[in-house]
């Protein structure tokens, strides 16, 4: 986990308020594994004061790639960056998902909203890696929220899209789509990052059903490395007393020990 | 000889406890130290203020906790922590492999949590001093702390004072009408040092939800939009007391430090700045050893206090 205090960047990618960045930076891009997360400073001077948490996005032996959506001042600090410009990141950070050889020869469903898809595209990769078939299941409000789509065919994933106003794909929740495919599928694992109201319907399926389930979670930070205890959320069997801090034990919980407000 | 980085004296003197340099971790953002080991040297460190403990583990405040303001940060953490028994059998060893002064940030929910949180420390080693922590604006309503009075500060400061065996420094809250009076409260009963300030109680509002953006409601602002007040209470405090002062308030550079330390702190503690970089302490330490080389200061205790006011 260090810290890369001129990681250039390479290229960027973007589809209105979504952007994606390509980062050489070798000491991150070499440990990082699915699920884990990287620490960006987004300006120079103390506003905004801290860094941004975002999801790996991809990685390799020359360095990572981050997708995100401009939702505040640090993100949209973060979108004028240009190539290269050099960025000063920690990470890899956190846990990330399982992706083990227990997989091989079995399907995985993996499910994002929204932003929430950054980390399954590295995911959907490794459990390729492992001999395992990966679904994606992609959904936002409207197909300007899904601009990832095309990638993710082209990579040859199985992919079902949605959006919330039928623009694109399915219409309605990615949840809903989810549903209607475990009828005909029977996943090994179920996958998701997204907004936490999808999270929790998504886990009340997969409990219903009986499936496992590996759920990344999100939340604002103040480091990303377990000190200052602010990104914590209500998780069964951890550490922390009740909160469980994300950044360090986390973010991504099997689905069961997660509990929802 | 001339004086260069590497040469400049960075030792500060408590009194009661001499630092290798004035930078000391502020209680509460840097953990229990350790989990800052894979970022910095933690011996190039003036000392390490360890997370508030409570006797007992604790649970906090439900999240929202943090919101980011212009150029601060208000968390409402609500002091979630280990209790000293696991911090004893779990952090201490390791932190006593460590060459650098170790604080316990003590905090209690009564008097008598406080003397006993006190009171198991003392039976343990590899602690050079305790700060009081009678300043959390988190843990109760309105952010009721003993810190707000100077009788309340003045009996707990004076019970604790008796019952330790080790140094005690006295963490001042700024959401006061004269922190100087709880300053002078805290060295009448005995004080070895006071340590100021600890975040300003505040609100943030998200006017669409109509809502506190922070599940406690109110939070405590650190960063550097306080530091020009946490300047000026350290500044006051430090120009009548005889205790040494602790600086601290939105440090993030050796020169935010070094004005610290003209303004009367003996030293200061870095906070939120470690969120933002987990090396900046040391950072802070390497840069006012270069002011002190580019200005000819072979020692830099000898800034302390002479800021020039008339």
């Amino acid at each position: 986990m260090p810290i890369e205090r001129s990681a250039r960047l390479r290229e960027v990618r973007s589809w209105d308020d979504h952007f994606l960045f390509s980062v050489d930076a070798p000491a991150v891009g070499k440990e990082a594994r699915p699920g884990q997360f990287v620490m960006v400073k987004v300006g120079e001077g103390a506003f905004p004061l801290l860094r941004r948490p975002l999801g790996v996005h991809d990685a390799g032996p020359e360095g990572f790639e981050l997708f995100f959506r401009v939702a505040g001042q640090g993100t949209a600090l973060l979108a004028r960056r240009k190539p290269g410009d050099l960025l000063d990141v920690i990470g890899p950070l956190g846990k990330g998902f399982t992706a083990g050889r227990g997989l091989a020869g079995r399907t995985a469903f993996l499910v994002g909203g929204g932003r929430g898809i950054a980390p399954l595209y590295f995911l959907a990769r490794a459990l390729t890696g492992v001999g395992a078939r990966p679904v994606v299941f992609y959904g936002g409000r409207t197909a300007a929220d899904v601009p990832l789509r095309d990638k993710f065919a082209a990579a040859g994933f199985e992919l079902h899209l949605s959006t919330d106003d039928g623009s694109l794909g399915f219409a309605g929740f990615v949840t809903s789509l989810v549903e209607r495919e475990l009828g005909r599928a029977e996943p090994a694992m179920v996958y998701a990052c997204g907004p936490d109201p999808m999270m929790k319907a998504l886990a009340a399926i997969t409990a219903r059903r009986g499936l496992p389930s590996e759920l990344s979670l999100e939340s604002v930070m103040g480091c990303g490395i377990g000190a200052c205890w602010g990104c914590v959320h209500r998780i069964k069997g951890g550490t922390g007393d009740g909160w469980v801090k994300i950044c360090e034990e986390g973010p991504v919980f099997p689905g069961e020990r997660v509990l929802w407000p | 000889m001339a004086v260069t980085a590497k040469t400049v004296d960075l030792t500060a003197d408590l009194g009661f406890l001499k630092l290798r340099n004035p930078v000391l971790t502020a209680s509460g953002t840097f953990g229990y130290g350790l989990e800052f080991g894979p970022y910095l040297d933690l011996e190039k460190l003036g000392g390490i203020v360890v997370k508030g403990l409570y006797y007992g583990p604790r649970e906090g405040n439900p999240p929202p906790r943090l919101v980011e303001t212009p150029s601060g940060l208000i968390n409402a953490i609500g002091l979630q922590g280990i209790g000293v028994e696991a911090f004893a059998a779990k952090v201490l060893p390791e932190l006593r492999r460590i060459d650098t002064a170790v604080v316990v940030n003590v905090c209690g929910a009564d008097d008598d949590e406080y003397a006993a949180v006190v009171e198991f420390l003392d039976g343990q080693e590899g602690i050079a001093a305790y700060e009081l922590n009678i300043s959390c604006p988190n843990v109760k309503k309105e952010g009721a702390c003993p810190a707000l009075s100077p009788r309340t500060t003045f009996d707990l400061v004076k019970r604790l004072k008796a019952a330790s065996r080790r140094p005690l420094i006295t963490k001042l809250s700024p959401n006061v009408t004269s922190i100087v009076e709880i300053a002078l409260a805290a060295e009448e009963a005995g004080t070895d040092a006071v340590a100021l300030v600890n975040t300003f109680l505040a609100l943030a509002v998200d006017l669409e939800t109509r809502r506190p953006k922070l599940g406690n409601v109110y939070g405590g602002l650190s960063g550097p939009a306080i530091k020009p007040i946490a300047l000026r209470m350290v500044h006051q405090v430090a120009s009548r007391l005889k205790a040494p002062v602790i600086g601290m308030g939105g440090i993030m550079t050796g020169a935010d430090a070094l004005e610290f330390m003209m303004a009367g702190a003996a030293a200061v503690e870095v906070g939120t700045a470690s969120f933002v970089d987990p090396d900046a302490a040391v950072r802070v330490a390497d840069e006012m050893a270069r002011w002190c080389e580019s200005h000819g200061i072979a020692a830099v205790r000898d800034v302390v206090g002479t800021l020039k006011t008339s």
